[in-house]
This record gives structure tokens, C-alpha cells and sequence, in this order.
């Protein structure tokens, strides 16, 4: 059985349409005529105009009851989401998510479609199903809405006429047959005059159906056959202590949990037992999604937040146990200003955990008016589109139409911190599971030993002509000429082989970067000391580099030369080639270089070659 | 055509009231776990009683894992003060109380700077002193997104940019439960686990829960005179009356709770909250019709929280 009524008694609502369909209006005459407005808004709405409305002073002007940000008072427009109450006569509580209807604004679209139960879709029954239309119904599918109420408004526009309704009907059913959705009702009103808002009424005899408010307050969450039923989730959020208590805090989001039943935490190793279910309350006999509980185990279990506790599941099988994995196919809404970085590193939010995440591949964009697939190098704001994700550690991630909460995440963009995009997964990928590092006898510390040093990456980042070859060269003869193993990895040097398919935007150079720090990587595991020397001139792409290594194992070496010397320099006439408008993406002149905030070490540039070998050598704490 | 009546008095209020609960609970908890030092506003208004309530909720058997901040003015009502004192003692919290030492020095009050300048001053330049003076990455206060216009569009998890500045179009979308908490440098929050209850659930809630709030919401005789329709209250001899003016008796209770000189009482016969209640569903002014700060200037909450203000 799926949730019932007692369980569901907030129902989430996304109101979308295109601009000028009469949302505001529609939604404005819902909260007026169920009370759910303050008399003094209604005074507002009868006395304050926006510039051309037509609505005689005196009447309630209903679009002016969901009126928000003065900015958007200019305008004439919605910019943001606006969130607001509907109380219905069944006794239940409507939020409805205003989402406003400009192109510009689909990621908002998605936010406000993200929690919803029901989508409310305007059709401008003069204007006709638009790329609007197929958008939200596109958005609000992929975001896990199963039920849509269409309101072919403006029904008075056209005179009420039945044919006029049949065909937009017929359209809106035939874009809408595309998706996985449970129910579609399609009712024709008139927001303005306020014809099938609230009640039926007798200027559409040939409608039989019901209201808007009618469809709203009738809504059930649709019956789950039992084998669909997500099993138990809690994403653990903090960890509660007191006296001889440790319990593990956090909102049952899928399934059910009661005392003795069988959890693992991140569905791996041994399950434990749940020993109660706490509330300042009392405790629970069992806890249903929904709720905020706090879980003690039988045993003693390392559980800390960000930890997933799962239902262990039964002898059926492993069905829908979210194994960890370090890769997955999933859908992203790009949300970002900046556009999506194939190799950068994000990090990936999902519930109370954050882990570095990659996007290893991007499989295609989708074209939400046509629902067609295509070929994408990359994701700018508001497009959606199917990748692949790597993430540093192997996390459990449900498959989105599982569970929303344990399917969905974030992708946060390191340097601003803000949310670039949102996350559906589709599916672990098989081969992260089966490719496990094999522990080999012989290791780095054992080559280390050997080579009678301690292995380093030295990475040398500065602007093209700051004299980073020049200086690694020196180091690497120093160390040679010391008795140590050593290995300079050279911009130029790769990207005449290794990195050889690869350019200079900023997505090739981010590859570029990881490529380049992965290589590191398997030297410093050789034991050698790696003098690395490139431009790389991403704060992001080097934070992302650095995260690959263990604490200490990575000196990230800012070689600061001022910009005039570097372009006097010119050891190989770039700045030149760039000037004259043949090098595009020239570090330093069409591309900026962003310097470290908080570098290892800095070396002068400008200064003597040996004094900046004596500090680096001095770095690596060489004992010879 | 005659409107459905959909009265509130709802079906399975305890449902809504539950739900709205576990939603704050868990904005709670995430807030506890992701921040590094998180501080709770305390208004000691009935959405702050409600607020701490559900503080103690959320983290118990332990202990609420932040202090509690109260911005005084100095032009609260005298009953306020002594609520919070009492009840800081009861719960055995940590409060920390701030006042703009150097606005108080220059006199500013409301008689003399303005309500716009003195709310600026005593309230929003002194909330940014706290939280500055606390160092404090978090702050968790009771805005409802039924209160005012602009707030209709306030998340949940409320970016503040470097010098406590609400830019709304740099807010970050929100998705399902999951917040992003992550802050860059100089960036703070502003979390708020009442963004979905209305005045009446919060009212239903105090009922439900036993929950302690100032008297001053209660219908009592007190001496008040008029200022341009609005009933203000003369709480103490620093208010300013016209020649040859006394303040009348009136039974009036208040809805929301500020700085005396500039919250309006209603008049009523509420004594308890059962009356209270019953009183909202036939009075269906919103709340801060009786807040004299918000109604300067069309969008003036919207400019005020722009400045840092709640």
C-alpha cells in the first residue's frame, strides 16, 4: 500500500504556464474564495493596479494577491518562486509553488516541480499549446510529478466554446502521452470570470467534470503496488548525545522502520538492529515516511552524518539496495551562470553528505520542447541533459523514481559554492562496482624505502613565460645530481602525447589538469618525486588535482612573475601570437589565469633560478 | 456565484501540525550538523516560543547545541523582558543579549530618527553587530512566508552575502529536503524552519503543545491612546503624549509582539486560546497590519531585508 491521506496532509503543488496565460490570476481567485488570504491583501488587491490592467477599481484584482518582489512589480513579470498556502475544505493544506513561466526561469521551474505532488498547468485557450507547454510538462515528468491538472484558461476569449476545449484537450493529452504519469485532467476555465476555479458553473454545460479546487482536494497520493514501495531510508543529519545516548537523528524519507527491524548503514556490512525510536515525545512503536526521529542500534555502530541507514533487505534479493558506487548514469537540470565542466570537480550533495564528484561523460542534452535527444559537449543554465558521474568515494544513491530524496542530489560548484545543478540518478554503473583495486604486496612506501626518499608532487602553476620549465629543470638537476629518483611532468611535454587530443577552452584544460594530476598520482605510488610543471590556470582545476592526494604529498608552487616580465619574455612568441588575435584562449591575455589563494609556496619568477631551487629543495625536506 | 466556504477548522489538524513539525525538525538537525557555529534569533514573540520549542525537540535527550541571540532595543515591552529572562532560565539556555550600545548613546529612538532610521540603527545595524561580534556562520529566526509579500519567495536556507546583504537574485534553488549549506568566504545564512506554517498553525501549535507564550498576547486592560487609527500601548513614561493627554483603558491583546511605540494592540475579549483562535477565523486582518515599520514605502520589508534586516 502507498501512503495514505493521514500521511499526506500537505499537498504540493507547482503552478507553471507561460507568461500572459493568467497563472497569477487563477491561483490569486483559489486562495481569495477558500479564505486563505488576509482581508487587508484583499483591500490591496482592490485598490492597487499594475499599469494596463483592465480591472475596474473596487473589484479584486486576483493576480495582485500573489504580488511579490517590487522588482517584479516593474516588470509586470514573476521572477522567483513564491510559495503559498491554500487551505482546503477537506480539512487539508495546499503549498502551492508559483513558478514563474519565462524560458530564463526553467531551473526555477524545477525547483518548484521538485517537491510537488500536482502540477497546475495554464494553457491560453486563444493562444494554443506553446513550447512553454511541453517544457513544464517535460520539467515537471522529469522531476517526478505524476499528477497534471491543465486549466485551459481564458475559455471566455474564446467564447466558451466546447471545440475550442476539445482541441487543446486533444493536444495537451497527446504531448502529455510522452510521459510516465498517473493522471491527466483537463479542465476548461476562466480565471477572470472565475468559471470552473472553484465550482462548475453553467456557462460550459457540455463540461462534466470537476473544478480546479475539486481535482486539488480529491488528490491520493496514486496506490503503490507493494513491490514498488520504496524500503526504509534515513539519511542520518546529526548525531545526538547525552548521557549514556547516542542515537542518530534524521527524517525517515522512504518506507517504514519499527524496533528490531534489520538496518545497515550505506547498505554495507554487517546489518544492525533498531533498539527504539526516539521523540522528545516518546517513543515511536514504528516510523513512517515523513517523519523526524531519532534511531538507536542494538550494537555499537560506527554511524556519523552523511551516513545512510537502509532496510537490510529480505531473502527476495538485493532489489532496489543502494550498493555503493562511485559511478552513475543520471539526468542534471544545469542551474549554474557558469556552464557545465567536463573533468571539473564539483562537489556532490546528497542528503546530509558532500563528496568530490566528477562528470566523467556527457551522454546528450534534451530538447524539452521536442523531448529529442541530442549530442552536447556541455550544459549551460536551464538545460537538462544525461550524464555520467564519477564521484572520489563510493557513496549509495537510490535511483530517482525510487525514492526523490535518496535519488536526488546536488552538484555545488567549489570556489562559489553555489548549486550548479540537480542531480536524478538513473543507476549505479556496473563496472564501478566491479573494479576494486587489487592490494599489491609491494608498495609505495616499500619503493620509497628503497629509493631512499620521500615522494612529493611539486606542482608549479603560473602564467605561460613565468619560468616554471626553467626552474623545474633546475630542481630536477639538483635532485638528480643528490642521488634522487625523479620525473618532471611538462605541460608542453604531455600535450605533445598524452593530452595530445585535447585544446585549450577551459573544459580541454580542466581534462588537461586531471589527466596531468592522475599521472602524478601513479608516480608518486612509484615513489618518485614529480616536479610538475603547467599553467593551469583554474583555481577549481587545481583544487581538484589536489584532492586526489593525501595530505603533504602535494605542494601546489605558485610561480609569481609579474605579467609585464612574462610578456617580455615570450620564450616561444605566444604573447605575440595572442595579440595579434591567433591564440584565442591565451592564458593571461584571452583567458584569465587565477593565481593561488593560499599557495604551499610562492616563488619570484623574476628572481634568481638557484634561490628558488634552495626553497623548494628546502620543501621536500631532502635528508641527503 | 456563491464562493465555497472552506473554513480552516480543519478535518486533521494534528496532521498538518505534525507534518510542519517533522519539516522543522529536520531543518533543524541540518542546520545542527553542517554549520560551524549556528545562533538562534529570539524575538520572544509567539513564533520564537514555537521556535525554541521545537529547538528542544529536535535534539532531544541532548542538549540544543547553539545559544539564543535577542536583539534589544531598549523599547520592548517590559512583560517581554521578564518572559525571556524566565524562560532562558527555565530551558537553561544560553542567551546572549545585544544592544546597539552606540545608537543608544546617540539617543535614537522612534520619536526622533523615524521608524525607518530607528528600526535601521537599533535593529538591523545591531543584528549585524551580533552576529559579526559571535563570529556565528548560521542564524535561525521564525520568518513566515505568510507574513509579508516579499517573504512569499524567502528560502528556506537564505544566502547572506559578505556584510549580511540579501541579494534575491543570487539565491540558490532549493531541491526536495536537500540543502546546500556550503558557504564561501565572508557568506553566512539565515535558515528559517517556520517557512511554511501560518499564524493560525503556530497558534494551533502553542495550543497543542502547552506552550508558554508573553501574556501581552492575551486580552487584558491596558492604558493605550490613538495614533492615527493604531491603538498604541504606553508601556513606561518615555512615550511622548500630546498636551493634556491620558491614556484610556481598553481590553486589547496583541498579535505580534515588538517595540512598544510602534506594535499596535487590537481590541478584544480574548483571555485564553481558545477565544484567541476562535477570534482569527472571524478577524482575517493579516498580522502586520499592526506592525507600523513594514507599511512605509511599497516594497519597504523587501528594502529592509536587502540591508540585512530578518
Amino acid at each position: 500500500m502507498g501512503p495514505t491521506a493521514a500521511q499526506h496532509p500537505i499537498v504540493r503543488v507547482v503552478a507553471c504556464g507561460s507568461v500572459d496565460d493568467g497563472k497569477s490570476t487563477l491561483i490569486g481567485r483559489l486562495l481569495a474564495q477558500t479564505d486563505s488570504v488576509p482581508d487587508d491583501i484583499l483591500d490591496y488587491a482592490r485598490t492597487t493596479r499594475r499599469s494596463g490592467s483592465t480591472i475596474p477599481k473596487g473589484e479584486v484584482d486576483y493576480s495582485m494577491l500573489t504580488d511579490g518582489l517590487e522588482a517584479e512589480h516593474e516588470q509586470g513579470i514573476t521572477i522567483d518562486v513564491a510559495y503559498r498556502h491554500l487551505y482546503l475544505p477537506s480539512g487539508r493544506r495546499a503549498i502551492i509553488a508559483d513558478a514563474p513561466g519565462h524560458e530564463q526561469y526553467t531551473r526555477n521551474m524545477a525547483v518548484a516541480a521538485s517537491t510537488a505532488d500536482v502540477a497546475v498547468l495554464l494553457v491560453d485557450a486563444a493562444r494554443g499549446i506553446r513550447a512553454q507547454t511541453h517544457r513544464h510538462l517535460t520539467v515537471c515528468a522529469l522531476m517526478g510529478v505524476r499528477t497534471v491538472i491543465v486549466a485551459i484558461n481564458k475559455m471566455d476569449a474564446v467564447d466558451f466554446r466546447h471545440v475550442a476545449y476539445e482541441e487543446l484537450a486533444g493536444g495537451v493529452r497527446a504531448a502529455a502521452a510522452r510521459f510516465d504519469l498517473d493522471e491527466v485532467t483537463v479542465i476548461p476555465v476562466s480565471a477572470l470570470t472565475g468559471d470552473n476555479v472553484i465550482e462548475r458553473t453553467s456557462t460550459m454545460p457540455w463540461y462534466h467534470g470537476p473544478s480546479v479546487l475539486e481535482t486539488l482536494a480529491a488528490w491520493q497520493p496514486s496506490p503503490v503496488a507493494d513491490d514498488q514501495v520504496a524500503p526504509f531510508r534515513l539519511p542520518v543529519q546529526y548525531i545526538v548525545r547525552a548521557d549514556n545516548f547516542r542515537g542518530y537523528a534524521g527524517t525517515v524519507v522512504a518506507g517504514s522502520v519499527r524496533p528490531g527491524d534489520k538496518v545497515s548503514v550505506n547498505a554495507t556490512g554487517a546489518p544492525a538492529t533498531v533498539e527504539r525510536i526516539v521523540t522528545y515525545d516518546g517513543d515511536l512503536e514504528e516510523a513512517h515516511a515523513g517523519t523526524a526521529v531519532t534511531l538507536t542500534l542494538e550494537t555499537e555502530t560506527d554511524v556519523t552524518r552523511g551516513d545512510l541507514l537502509v532496510a537490510q533487505p529480505d531473502a527476495s534479493g538485493e532489489r532496489d539496495f543502494p550498493r555503493p558506487a562511485s559511478a552513475f548514469a543520471a539526468d542534471l537540470v544545469w542551474t549554474g551562470t557558469e556552464e557545465l565542466r567536463h573533468g571539473r570537480s564539483y562537489l556532490l550533495v546528497a542528503g546530509s553528505l558532500a563528496v568530490p564528484a566528477v562528470v566523467t561523460a556527457i551522454r546528450n542534452r534534451r530538447d524539452v520542447v521536442s523531448g529529442e535527444e541530442m549530442a552536447a559537449r556541455t550544459l549551460k543554465m536551464n538545460d537538462m541533459g544525461h550524464v555520467e558521474i564519477a564521484t572520489d568515494t563510493a557513496i549509495p544513491l537510490d535511483a530517482y523514481s525510487l525514492s526523490r530524496d535518496t535519488g536526488g542530489f546536488l552538484l555545488v560548484e567549489r570556489v562559489s559554492r553555489d548549486t550548479v545543478a540537480a542531480g536524478l540518478t538513473r543507476h549505479a554503473l556496473r563496472r564501478a562496482h566491479n573494479v576494486v583495486p587489487h592490494s599489491f604486496s609491494v608498495d609505495r612506501d616499500a619503493r620509497a624505502r628503497l629509493k631512499g626518499q620521500k615522494p612529493r608532487v611539486l606542482w608549479l602553476t603560473g602564467l605561460p613565460g613565468a619560468g616554471k620549465s626553467t626552474i623545474a629543470d633546475a630542481l630536477e638537476r639538483r635532485l638528480h645530481g643528490l642521488g634522487l629518483h625523479t620525473y618532471v611532468l611538462d605541460g608542453d611535454g604531455v600535450r605533445t602525447g598524452l593530452n595530445k587530443d585535447l585544446g585549450f577552452t577551459p573544459e580541454d584544460r580542466a581534462e588537461n589538469v586531471r589527466r596531468v594530476a592522475e599521472t602524478a598520482k601513479l608516480m608518486l605510488d612509484a615513489g618518485l618525486i614529480v616536479v610538475v610543471s603547467l599553467v593551469s590556470p583554474f583555481r577549481g582545476d587545481r583544487r581538484a588535482a589536489k584532492a586526489l592526494f593525501a595530505d603533504g604529498d602535494f605542494v601546489e608552487v605558485w610561480v609569481d612573475t609579474p605579467a609585464d616580465v612574462v610578456v617580455e619574455r615570450d620564450p616561444k612568441g605566444l604573447y605575440a601570437k595572442a595579440k595579434a588575435g591567433t591564440l584565442p584562449n591565451m592564458t593571461g591575455v584571452g583567458q584569465g589565469y587565477e593565481p593561488p589563494e593560499h599557495p604551499d609556496l610562492v616563488v619570484k619568477g623574476a628572481g634568481e633560478v638557484d634561490d628558488a631551487v634552495d626553497l623548494l629543495i628546502g620543501a621536500l625536506e631532502v635528508t641527503h | 456565484m456563491a464562493a465555497v466556504v472552506a473554513t480552516p477548522e480543519v478535518v486533521a489538524p494534528d496532521a498538518v501540525l505534525d507534518a510542519l513539525e517533522a519539516e522543522a525538525i529536520h531543518i533543524y538537525r541540518e542546520v545542527a550538523g553542517a554549520f560551524r557555529r549556528p545562533v538562534l534569533l529570539y524575538s520572544i514573540g509567539k513564533d520564537s516560543s514555537v521556535l525554541l520549542h521545537l529547538a528542544v525537540k529536535a535534539f532531544a535527550p541532548g542538549r540544543v547545541p547553539f545559544p539564543v541571540l535577542h536583539i534589544d532595543t531598549g523599547w520592548k515591552f517590559r512583560e517581554m523582558i521578564e518572559f525571556r529572562d524566565r524562560t532562558a532560565a527555565q530551558l537553561g539556555l544560553d542567551l546572549i543579549v545585544h544592544t546597539n550600545e552606540e545608537g543608544r548613546a546617540e539617543g535614537v529612538t522612534p520619536f526622533t530618527h523615524g521608524t525607518h532610521e530607528y528600526t535601521r540603527i537599533m535593529k538591523t545595524v545591531a543584528l549585524r553587530q551580533a552576529l559579526d561580534a559571535g563570529g556565528y556562520d548560521a542564524a535561525i529566526g521564525g520568518a513566515r512566508r505568510d507574513e509579508e509579500r516579499s517573504r512569499a519567495k524567502e528560502r528556506v536556507f537564505s544566502l547572506r552575502e559578505p556584510g549580511h546583504r540579501w541579494e534575491p537574485r543570487k539565491q540558490r534553488p532549493e531541491f526536495w529536503r536537500t540543502a546546500n549549506t556550503q558557504l564561501s568566504e565572508g557568506q553566512t545564512m539565515r535558515v528559517f524552519p517556520l517557512s511554511n506554517w501560518t499564524e493560525l498553525d503556530v497558534w494551533r501549535y502553542i495550543q497543542r503543545e502547552n506552550i508558554p507564550v508573553v501574556p501581552l498576547y492575551f486580552s487584558e486592560p491596558r492604558p493605550v491612546v490613538d495614533r492615527g487609527g493604531q491603538l498604541i500601548m504606553i508601556d513606561d513614561d518615555r512615550y511622548p503624549l500630546e498636551d493634556g493627554e491620558a491614556p484610556m483603558t481598553k481590553d486589547v491583546r496583541f498579535r505580534t509582539l515588538g517595540c512598544y511605540p510602534l506594535t499596535a494592540a487590537v481590541e478584544s475579549q480574548a483571555t485564553d486560546l481558545d477565544a484567541l483562535i476562535a477570534e482569527m477565523l472571524v478577524d482575517r486582518r493579516s498580522e502586520r497590519s499592526g506592525r507600523l515599520i513594514d507599511g512605509e514605502g511599497g516594497g519597504s520589508m523587501e528594502s529592509k531585508k536587502t540591508e540585512g534586516y530578518f
